[in-house]
């Protein structure tokens, strides 16, 4: 553990005091922690109850999957991008896939980008509804838990009866899909979203107007666009502050030109404004789902890719949109049947950079609701 | 754009595009000043992604990346450049405040050093690691066995 005195000092501008002022207290949010969704620490510096700056230290769950990448084929390491943010699973595979298949100039047929967009959409509901689950018992609503998970079960019994997993559902193949849509496959989505409907109203009748959310979550964690930008922090918490952007729209991918959905944004940047943002995304994931799945066309789902794969030398970058934000992978080929670098650019780690800025001067537990707020998967930050 | 500016470096700035993906390769001598135009002239004002590609057999090992996106153009460029083994980069943190986590991951995984960095230590590694695992010279099967010895008080990791 780290000796609080060879601390360094936290960069941005603090207040001016020596470290063994009597009014600081330097306290350890440590890696096990239930509210930290997962094993993240933090170094509060506290005057009182008011946080004066705040350190994370991450690195517990580095599994060193970069590395590995350089010595899998690019079938084998399709499996590991599922674990690093493996709440939402899918979108991983979504992401790798496509940034392969740039690099081996394919491209997925339309019956398979369909149905990949069904699938990535069902996470992203998948994904917010954890997130809201969570987050609201983080604050202290226990009720929103229950019911997020209860209807998230849906969604992981289509996911298992696609692909046979429910977590780390190494749904895509590079150049589209293995497994073709069961039967009933449709008629599972659609009875899904007539479903889900009345369940997001009724998450947004728990909370929306409800007085001790609205205390908890007004003017917490507040952060402007323009530091969103310069913090590189993307995804609802980007939109959250105001600026209207989604890589679905500005730079389509997998058949997304072909479906009419709005971008949700905030006006002020707190806490309640990413609630609302996120509440108003499941719903236009639902509209997706809706038209994608009215319209799947016929055709094969896989492409011709040669059995080995080898890319001819060069690099690509590719990025998506997953519930978190911009999750991109830079993939350096030198023609053999392994990659020669795989980056990932997880949004979790670039916006978790974004929690000392957005925790100064505030409680001990708005630095929770802050957090959960992030919506970060140590999976995806440490890798 | 881009012939405006090999009009004025020349040599030292090459623009090439490969899949529909533009890139800029840059000699490290002009590095901060085109980073600092990038952002301020053309708009380049999220800085994505910042990494680094090891190849052990070029004279200048590491390629540095950086993947910069402009929100009013919805344009996306890569500037890269190369450097030898001890070399160190200006730091970018002063242009985008994002490089702050990015280039000590980059510290971490590779070595490279970064000058003006406000903070660089390891990141994802517990400090005292012995090592720069991205590199192609690390060996997989090796870990800092003095580190678990002194640390977690076993024999070796393996």
């Amino acid at each position: 553990m780290t000796d609080p005195k060879t601390l360094s000092p936290l960069d941005l501008e603090t207040p001016d005091k020596t470290f063994l002022d009597a009014n600081e207290l330097v306290i350890n949010m440590g890696p096990q922690h239930p509210a930290t969704h997962g094993v993240l620490r933090v170094i509060l510096r506290l005057d009182g109850e008011k946080v004066l700056g705040l350190e994370c230290v991450i690195g517990y769950l580095h599994r060193g999957v970069e590395k590995i990448a350089e010595n899998r084929t690019y079938t084998m390491f399709n499996p590991y991008v599922d674990r690093m943010d493996y709440v939402a699973a899918v979108s991983n595979g979504l992401g790798y896939c496509e940034a392969v298949e740039k690099l081996l100039s394919v491209e997925a047929p339309p019956r398979a980008q369909y149905i990949r967009v069904i699938l990535t959409e069902l996470n992203r509901i998948a994904s917010h509804q954890l997130w809201l689950g969570t987050h609201a018992l983080d604050i202290g609503a226990i009720t929103p838990l229950f019911y997020t998970f209860r209807d998230r079960e849906e969604i992981l019994k289509i996911f298992e009866k696609y692909c046979g997993a429910r977590l780390t559902t190494h749904a895509f193949r590079i150049g589209g899909l293995q497994y073709e849509a069961y039967d009933g496959f449709e008629k599972d989505v659609k009875g899904f979203c007539s479903f889900v409907k009345p369940k997001i109203d009724e998450y947004e009748e728990l909370l929306t107007t409800n007085r001790i959310w609205l205390e908890r979550t007004r003017g917490v964690g507040v952060i402007s666009g323009k530091d969103c930008i310069a913090l590189g922090v993307t995804g609802p918490v980007l939109r959250a502050s105001g600026v209207r952007w989604d890589i679905r729209k500005a730079q389509p991918y997998a058949s997304y030109k072909n479906f009419e959905f709005d971008v949700p944004t905030g006006e002020n940047g707190d806490t309640y404004d990413r609630y609302i943002v996120r509440m108003a995304e499941m719903r236009q994931s639902l509209r997706i789902i809706e038209q994608a799945v009215e319209g799947i066309p016929e055709g094969p789902i896989m492409a011709k890719v040669p059995k080995v794969m080898k890319p001819p030398v060069g690099e690509v970058y590719h990025s998506i949109e997953a519930p978190k934000g911009e999750l991109g992978y830079f993939i350096v080929s030198d023609g053999s049947t392994q990659p020669y670098r795989v980056r990932v650019r997880p949004p979790s780690f670039v916006n978790l950079q974004a929690l000392d800025l957005m925790c100064r001067n505030q409680l001990v537990a708005d630095v929770i609701a802050v957090i959960g707020t992030l919506d970060i998967v140590l999976g995806e930050v440490d890798r | 754009m881009v012939a405006k500016y090999k009009r004025e470096y020349g040599s030292g700035i090459n623009a090439l595009t490969y899949l529909g993906q533009n890139y800029l390769e840059v000699d490290r001598s002009l590095i901060p000043e085109i980073l600092q135009l990038l952002r301020d002239d053309e708009k380049f004002d999220y800085c994505v992604d910042l990494t680094a590609v090891h190849y052990p057999n070029r004279e200048k090992q590491f390629d540095v990346v950086w993947v910069l996106y402009s929100f009013p153009r919805n344009e996306r460029i890569r500037v890269k450049t190369q450097i030898a083994d001890g070399e160190s980069l200006p730091s970018s943190v002063p242009l985008w405040a994002t490089c702050n986590w990015l280039e000590r991951e980059v510290y971490d995984m590779f070595g490279i050093k970064f000058d003006g960095h406000p903070d660089l230590k390891r990141i994802l590694l517990p400090e005292g690691w012995k090592g720069f695992p991205l590199r192609k010279d690390y060996g997989i099967l090796q870990q800092d066995n003095e580190w678990v010895q002194i640390n977690l008080g076993i024999e070796s990791g393996q």
